[in-house]
């Protein structure tokens, strides 16, 4: 077999959180009672108009900011007309030639490398209905409540060449979408989604294979199983001497197969033309700008810091910055100063991670400051106490929010990592045990293990164990 | 002198003093309905109740001392493509036949909002398309001048209620003339707005950027009246205007000293009746006489606007009327084997020829690899003519041409020619495609003894201007005729 390269282009649809839809003042909520959230305007009644939501503007320029767009501050929209039964209108009202963002990119790591992904535009455009079906009634239902909900499309170029790359790439667009606030990303409820174009072509080839365009993609790992399948069909045509014809096709992700929907020469005809109910959308330079400087560090810029500043593994990394209150509290403990970033990391990816699991809370939920974690992390980095009796001040402090330094006192839990104290407690032990020394020096060296335990017991558990261990390794090799 | 015969501007004088009761008015309306409606045919629904409530309302209001908007209790007939809350709008075609909105349009609301006694829905084109009232699905609707004769369109119900003393005023919309035609057809005052004045809110849409709801009544200070209720900003239409809108009735003035009228030459052609253009030449020359002064003008892209206005207009629709779908509202069809299936047969069975023929059209103008040459081609040709309009507001304040090229043709005479029917609108589309307000105006009747219109033209949003100069023109002849003797009354 010959040796191929993937070629991806990703376009991902997701739901804006604005209060209310996009042209009317219906709520924009998920799952509420069937066609409650609806008026004349999102039900497409004659007569009715738009109005553009401004808030949804401002969003997708937010989105234009963090994926380094060039914003149209003027544009239009456009209708694109399709007859559906789940879109009132029977057009839905986008974006064409002209969209609100476009020429961007997007750079994120991969295998610990910096890979970058050219974004062709975002625009802006209307959600439709849902179709239902009941079993108590022969044909299909409507429900119109999604009419109207605020949508971005994001189109990528075609840079992406992994389905690994692709995962990445959607984690990033999804970790930025949180960060900035503009969508809940529940991919359950379907707030982001998206159509993925893959082609292949022999290594080294200067021109593209012939895409195919996947829809009903439905979450990220149904994304990177569609690529993979959908590569390795191609492949297959191509090895078979046959030709990949461009069309769209249907993931069926439960199958694990992808089906041809229509073919080019069935493409359908939008017939986009201005959408003549609408004014053109002008946004002036300081709405822009103030937009922009609302952003805050995305989570690829701060994982590309993480692992070049701090020296997190890029697994660490990512972990970290794509959880928002995970990097919040990291970024403010780092910011202290008090102990190695590299310990913050371990603690939040390690008993902050577990009590935030096991009790269902966030960690901004938790009484947790980084102040009070940086003073334990401190304590441990000093010897002051073990990193166990570290855990149990961490149980308390993340319930109660006290000082750990109170806590240290008030348990006692502070160690002895005094050379004398230790070889005075290390030379009473060994003269009771005999037994093990004799073991040690006949090589079973669990006998160590016993002797450092009767140590830590002798001093009710106050001894620093390191420091144990090493005085007893020393004394018995004497 | 029968109450249904008064204007709006007296009606409300006699409201005020108690000369009459909105009841008395209302009932001699519905009166004057019932005599002449099975000749004439304007309304598609009359709601006599309602009128009757409202009128009582009103009645009670006087009574009470409470103050009231001076349309109060005037009796007005609705075109039936304006959302009515509760009353059926049918748009004159099959599709809507049965649907009843549940919400008002922008304007049905200030109607009901001063008070006005709605006496019920007016006839019209199917979906605001054709110049003859012809293509309404419900029935046809006769010029009050002469049965025979088509009463224009697609306002047709609008301009024959008024004329015929079915209704006091009447709201009509206008895309490519359709207050405008049937006023001049029906001798009749009607004003199409600039685009952007009055809220297309609940208006059922042809062609969004055309589109405009206006007023049709029997003389220029009605007309005023109920535009200055109609107008107004509402954030429910994002191509509304905010700006302040004046009372265009009260500040009325004939005085044209020094009023530059122009007169476009290309509007005068092949294709223009004598007898239009010398009474619109002598309603030219009785401006002057007043002190008006008179130019000629050239807007020389004039002969692009009917190609123009036909395919922007019907892209428009194309997109506006896909929603009649048979899914939610409207007529379904009855038997069909699939989704598209019942698309298809729904729309054949519940869509007329004519608005089929425009569906199409539009269809074909924005379709892949026509687009540039048909659309986008006409948008350009929409500019130039705006361009030249304003440049010639730049030498005058009003234009004056004819509204129609002829008076009415006889039913059934331009049905089988839709390009003939289509060159009625050729005095009229230039300020639909420009946002332009316009008023048209009686201007004498011709040889068949038919009434011809006079067209004024004014600049965007000098709305008052232009009510100015055609109020000027009521003063010189001495008041307008706007009453149809009608032929066969006596029968």
């Amino acid at each position: 077999m010959k040796d191929y390269e993937i070629v991806v282009g990703l376009e991902v649809h997701a739901e804006l959180n604005t209060d209310s839809k996009i042209y009317c003042n219906c709520k924009n909520a998920f799952g509420l009672e069937v066609n409650s959230q609806v008026c004349p305007v999102c039900m497409g009644m004659p007569g009715t108009l738009p109005t553009l939501n401004s808030k949804v503007v401002d969003y997708a320029i937010k989105m234009g900011h963090a994926l380094n767009c060039k914003i149209n501050r003027v544009c239009k929209q456009d209708r694109k007309n399709y007859f559906y039964p789940d879109l009132p209108k029977a057009y839905q009202i986008s974006q064409a030639d002209v969209p609100l963002c476009e020429n961007g990119c997007l750079e994120f790591m991969v295998d610990g490398e910096i890979k970058k992904v050219r974004i062709t535009r975002i625009h802006i455009e209307e959600d439709a209905g849902k179709l239902l079906h009941d079993e108590s009634f022969a044909g299909s239902l409507v429900d119109l409540n999604r009419c109207g909900v605020p949508l971005i499309e994001i189109v990528s170029e075609p840079d992406i060449r992994s389905s690994a790359e692709a995962k990445a790439y959607l984690d990033t667009i999804k970790s930025i979408l949180q960060y900035i606030g503009i969508s809940d990303c529940k991919m359950q409820e379907g707030s982001i989604r998206c159509d993925v174009n893959v082609s292949v072509n022999e290594k080294g080839a200067k021109e593209f294979g012939t895409r195919s365009e996947m829809k009903n993609v439905n979450s990220f790992s149904a994304a990177v199983r569609g690529i993979e399948y959908e590569a390795k069909r191609q492949i297959e045509v191509l090895e078979a001497g046959g030709t990949v014809a461009q069309e769209t096709r249907r993931w069926d992700d439960a199958k694990g197969v992808s089906v041809v929907m229509r073919s080019k020469e069935d493409a359908q005809d939008y017939r986009y033309f201005p959408e003549p109910d609408m004014l053109t959308i002008v946004v002036d330079e300081e709405r822009v700008n103030k937009l922009k400087e609302s952003l805050p560090e995305l989570p690829n810029i701060k994982i590309k810091r993480y692992v070049s500043e701090l020296g997190l593994s890029q697994t660490d990394a990512v972990l970290i910055a794509e959880a928002m209150d995970k990097s919040r509290l990291f970024d403010e403990a780092v910011a202290l100063n008090m102990c190695s970033a590299k310990n913050i990391s371990n603690w939040i990816l390690g008993d902050i991670s577990k009590y935030v699991n096991e009790t269902g809370k966030t960690i901004d939920e938790t009484e947790l400051t980084a102040k009070n974690l940086c003073v334990l992390i401190q304590q441990i980095e000093k010897n002051v106490i073990s990193n166990s009796a570290g855990k149990k001040v961490f149980q308390v402090i993340v319930e109660d929010g006290s000082d750990p330094l109170k806590v240290i006192e008030e348990k006692g839990l502070a160690q002895n990592s005094d050379t004398g104290f230790i070889e005075e407690l290390v030379k009473e032990v060994l003269a009771n045990n005999e037994k093990s020394i004799n073991d040690y020096k006949n090589g079973k060296t669990n006998a160590l293990g016993y002797l450092v335990g009767q140590c830590m017991k002798a001093s009710k558990g106050k001894a620093n164990p390191g420091l144990v261990k090493e005085t007893v390794t020393k004394m018995l090799n004497d | 002198m029968r109450l249904y015969e008064k204007n709006a501007s007296e009606l409300s004088e006699m409201l005020r003093a108690k000369q009459c009761s909105a009841s008395e008015l209302c009932n001699d309306v519905l009166d004057r309905i019932n005599e002449v409606e099975n000749e004439i045919g304007a309304f598609v629904t009359v709601d006599a109740e309602g009128a009757k409530e409202n009128a009582a309302r009103v009645d009670k209001a006087i009574a009470d001392g409470e103050k009231l908007h001076p349309l109060a209790g005037i009796p007005i007939g609705i075109k039936d493509n304006i959302s009515t809350k509760g009353m059926r709008t049918t748009c004159s075609s099959r599709m809507l036949e049965n649907y009843v909105p549940p919400f008002d349009a922008f304007v049905a609301d200030k109607v009901k909002s001063a008070g006005m006694t709605i006496l019920g829905k007016m006839n019209m084109d199917e979906f605001a398309m054709g110049s003859s009232t012809e293509t309404s699905y419900m029935h046809l609707t006769r010029n009050p001048h002469n049965t025979e004769c088509v009463p224009g369109g697609s306002s047709g119900g609008s301009a024959a209620a008024v004329a015929a003393g079915e209704a006091v005023v009447t709201l009509g919309s206008d895309t490519g003339g359709s207050i405008r035609q049937p006023a001049a057809l029906c001798g009749v005052v009607g004003m199409k707005p600039t685009y952007g004045s009055v809220s297309r809110y609940g208006l059922v849409a042809f062609a969004s950027s055309l589109d405009q709801i206006g007023p049709m009544g029997r003389s220029v200070k009605d007309v005023a009246m109920v535009q200055s209720l109609i107008c107004g900003h509402d954030p429910m239409d994002a191509t509304s205007k905010n700006m302040e809108y004046p009372d265009y009735a009260a500040g009325l003035n004939e005085n044209v000293q020094g009023l530059r009228i122009g007169i476009p030459k290309e509007y005068f052609g092949n294709g223009i009746d004598d007898s239009v253009k010398s009474a619109v030449m002598e309603a030219v020359k009785q401006y002057e006489s007043n002190g008006a002064v008179i130019k000629e003008i050239s807007l020389p892209s004039t002969e692009y606007a009917i190609n123009t206005y036909y395919i922007i207009a019907s892209a428009e629709a194309s997109s506006n009327l896909a929603r009649f779908d048979g899914v939610k509202y409207g007529y379904r069809a009855k038997d069909y084997t699939n989704l598209i299936d019942m698309y298809e047969k729904t729309r054949s069975e519940g869509f007329g020829d004519e608005v089929k023929r425009r569906i199409m059209l539009g269809t074909f103008v924005l379709s892949s690899g026509y687009f540039d040459a048909y659309y986008k081609k006409a948008k350009i040709v929409q500019k130039n003519i705006s361009q030249e309009f304003s440049n010639a507001f730049e030498q005058c304040d009003i234009i004056a041409t004819p509204t129609v090229p002829a008076s009415a043709f006889k039913i059934g005479e331009n049905i089988g020619d839709p390009i003939k029917m289509y060159y009625n609108d050729v005095c009229t589309v230039t300020v639909n495609i420009a946002g332009l307000p316009a008023i048209s105006l009686p201007c004498g009747k011709d040889g068949k003894g038919m009434p011809m219109g006079l067209q004024l033209i004014g600049d965007k949003f000098t709305e008052q201007k232009l009510l100015n100069a055609a109020y000027a023109y009521e003063k010189m002849c001495g008041g307008f005729d706007t009453l149809a003797k009608i032929t066969g009354e006596a029968k």
